[in-house]
């Protein structure tokens, strides 16, 4: 034949590096889940030493979708470093925007004016909300429910209508300047945000009554990958994932930025830190978004959407500067370090889902394999954004 | 020459042969019908259209769909073993043409008016196991492997309430044809057997979907988990004949439910036969409803809902159904 189909059979290194670790009994089976996978949603891929269907072991293996973010920090002004920001986490791009705009608003000292803040939040929320989203039909769609997700793409849709009147965009958004936004809000999008606001606060108890209350569901995700406090902890989890392991943690609430001081909401906690809960967390964040986003739209004063007082060129002075915000997934973290040129000298980007991928390990060791993509979905992970 | 064909058709041999035709049109032209159906359920579920674009209605749109699956390449995988690898869809699809044969449509339509119709069609669908089996291993593929090993133990747990609940039926009949059983049954709405055994009913028609590997137990395809499970490494008509045969199971569960318990071709005005099919498609809706609404179990409760609710009930049905039969005669 040429080739011994075995040898080539063997896989590559990161196969080759899981193979020493085997039981001694030889019984097992190693499994490629990814780069290409359904449940994966993106390219991560996950190592797996199989024994029945119950896992031994597992390891993520990263890499696949990196794109030299931090890198691209350094070699880039600040104002051209802005579109990145849409990418790293596409599906909620606003966060990221407001992290970097923020760390670099914070170094500089640029107050924002008080209607750029507020329309940060209306769009940051919305934004959110389509997050969950997506997450929402897409762990359904993991469960091996195939309707959900089309549910919550009719009212995606609607959001991605609203962003798109102010953002021109419709995912990779690059909205958030320094200083401010880049264009004003229309009367247009306060009318779609608040009739939006208004049809999906009936649609979640919908969503309930549909597919939460599923007892299908329920055996799928409750006592599923119990996450306890301490080991959240261990890991750096943050987001919905730490919160539905009743940790109250919540940079909007913990590490005030913006506004959000002045807008009453509450944060959604678990109890057991199982897969029901951080679904619970996130469906019950929802609801909590829109009355942010009320709140919002009620209080958002009159004014300029960017600071008038910007000097003409973005150059922070020399210093470091580390600025968080809550995104749908976690506290995104901006680290920046300025050797007071037009470029960074460093640009640390601190993304949730890095930390939440790393406990899945953990998580899944002796789970069955339909557990492990029940709880990787439960992690709401955004592959771009772990590799960066 | 009328008389001849007539003559000819008469003779069991003929009759059998042309029974068979018969079937193999259905069972191809029944696909076409049920991915259409498929697609525009889906489609009313989830609040789209579905197929509209090729013909009117989106009708051509199976056509298109077997057109594009026949058209393309066969491929084996590298260290596959051929011979199973290839003999798995051919035996997944042959049996179903027999478990057609017995069927009763209506008074005169079947295939072949056999005394233990029931049984023949419960051992020849067994048969499907055993080429996802095949499928399985033969694909020299992980996830064919582990699809394989799901299906195997689904089908061999599965048969046995199914097996129960038929009982149930037959002992009450007294026979294994499905037309003395259908007959049984014509002497009113209330004789129809969903209302003396609901309960066989019901354990027969949640074993069917699991036999069938339809959702929420379609854990050997489990496309989240397996990506595609036992038939991940078929492309074409490999692929074409595992989807042609599940189809053609489901409608084969569906006619055999319809026979024992619904009255078979019972019904005023229309034609038996179209109140057959009535039935059956109605049942069809069903089992589609289910698939798009549900997510699908894991395999421990899947295991769980038959060896602990299914089967002692199912027993439970046999025993009370003898008792009842015992004290009435």
């Amino acid at each position: 034949m040429g080739h011994d189909v075995n040898e080539k059979l063997t896989g590559d290194f990161y196969t080759k590096h899981f193979a020493p670790a085997l039981s001694e009994d030889g019984d097992t089976l190693i499994l490629n889940i990814g780069p290409q996978h359904p449940a994966t949603h993106g390219v991560l891929r996950v190592v797996v030493e199989l024994d029945g269907e119950y896992i031994r072991k597992s390891e993520p293996v990263l890499g696949y979708i990196h794109r030299m973010h931090e890198q691209m920090g350094e070699v880039k002004t600040y104002p051209q470093y802005l579109p990145n920001m849409g990418r790293v986490d596409y599906l909620h791009a606003l966060a990221w925007n407001w992290a970097y705009v923020g760390a670099v608003e914070k170094l500089m000292g640029i107050t924002v004016p008080p209607r750029a803040e507020y329309i940060r939040v209306i769009t940051c929320e919305l934004n959110r909300i389509s997050s969950h989203l997506l997450w929402w039909g897409a762990y359904l769609l993991d469960l091996g429910g195939f309707t959900p997700i089309l549910y919550g793409f009719a009212d995606r849709e609607r959001i991605l209508d609203i962003l798109q009147i102010v953002t021109g965009s419709r995912l990779t958004y690059c909205y958030f300047r320094f200083g401010g936004v880049v264009t004003d809000v229309t009367d247009e999008f306060i009318a779609l945000t608040r009739q939006f606001c208004r049809d999906f606060t009936q649609r979640l108890p919908m969503y309930r009554d549909l597919v939460t209350g599923n007892m299908i569901l329920r055996g799928r995700c409750e006592d599923i990958g119990v996450l306890s406090p301490e080991m959240a902890r261990r890991y750096g989890a943050t987001g919905p994932v730490l919160r539905g392991s009743g940790v109250a943690y919540d940079v909007r609430r913990f590490e005030p930025y913006s506004v959000y001081d002045r807008l009453a909401f509450d944060i959604p906690t678990g109890q057991a830190g199982d897969a029901m809960d951080r679904y619970e967390v996130r469906m019950a964040e929802m609801a909590q978004s829109v009355r942010i986003i009320e709140q919002a739209l009620e209080a958002l004063p009159a004014g300029d959407v960017v600071s008038p007082d910007l000097p003409e060129r973005v150059i922070p002075p020399k210093g470091e500067i580390y600025f968080a915000v809550e995104g749908a997934r976690g506290k995104i973290g901006v680290y920046l370090l300025s050797d007071g040129t037009a470029k960074p000298y460093r640009l640390k980007l601190r993304s949730p889902s890095f930390s939440n991928l790393s406990l899945f390990a953990e998580l899944a060791q002796g789970t069955l394999l339909a557990d492990a993509i029940s709880i990787m979905g439960s992690l709401d992970l955004v592959i771009p954004e772990i590799d960066r | 020459m009328i008389a001849q064909l007539t003559a000819w058709l008469m003779h069991p041999l003929g009759h059998m042969i042309a029974a068979l035709a018969a079937i193999m049109a259905f069972v191809g032209v029944n696909g076409l019908v049920l991915v259409y159906m498929e697609r525009k359920v889906a489609g009313f579920i989830q609040r789209r259209p579905g197929p509209y674009e090729v013909g009117p209605q989106g009708l051509l749109q199976p056509v298109a769909d077997a057109g594009k699956l026949i058209s393309k390449q066969l491929a084996t995988p590298e260290g596959a073993d051929r011979l199973m690898f290839w003999a798995a869809p051919i035996l997944s699809m042959a049996p179903v043409v027999i478990c057609f044969l017995p069927i009763p449509f209506s008074p005169l339509l079947t295939g072949m008016d056999v005394n233990l119709g029931l049984l023949l069609i419960l051992a020849f669908s067994g048969l499907n196991s055993l080429a996802l089996c095949l499928a399985g291993w033969g694909s020299n593929n992980k996830y064919s492997l582990l699809g394989a090993a799901r299906a195997v133990a689904q089908a061999v747990a599965y048969e046995i309430p199914l097996l129960l609940s038929v009982l149930a039926v037959a002992f009450q009949t007294g026979s294994l044809n499905l037309s003395v059983i259908a007959q049984e049954q014509t002497r009113g709405l209330l004789s129809w057997n969903v209302f003396t055994h609901p309960l066989a009913f019901f354990i027969f028609f949640v074993a069917s979907v699991a036999e069938t590997n339809r959702s929420p137990f379609d854990l050997p395809e489990a496309e989240s988990e397996l990506t595609a499970g036992f038939h991940t490494e078929y492309s074409g008509m490999g692929f074409g004949l595992f989807f042609l045969a599940e189809y053609s199971y489901m409608v084969i569960v569906c006619a055999v439910a319809t026979a024992l318990f619904l009255g078979g071709w019972d019904g005023p005005v229309l034609p038996g036969i179209w109140w057959f099919l009535a039935k059956v498609f109605g049942l069809i809706f069903v089992m589609m409803w289910f698939r798009w609404t549900f997510p699908r179990v894991r395999f421990d409760q899947l295991l769980n809902i038959c060896w602990k609710w299914l089967i002692p009930l199912g027993l439970l049905n046999l025993v009370v159904t003898a008792l009842m039969i015992k004290l009435v005669r």
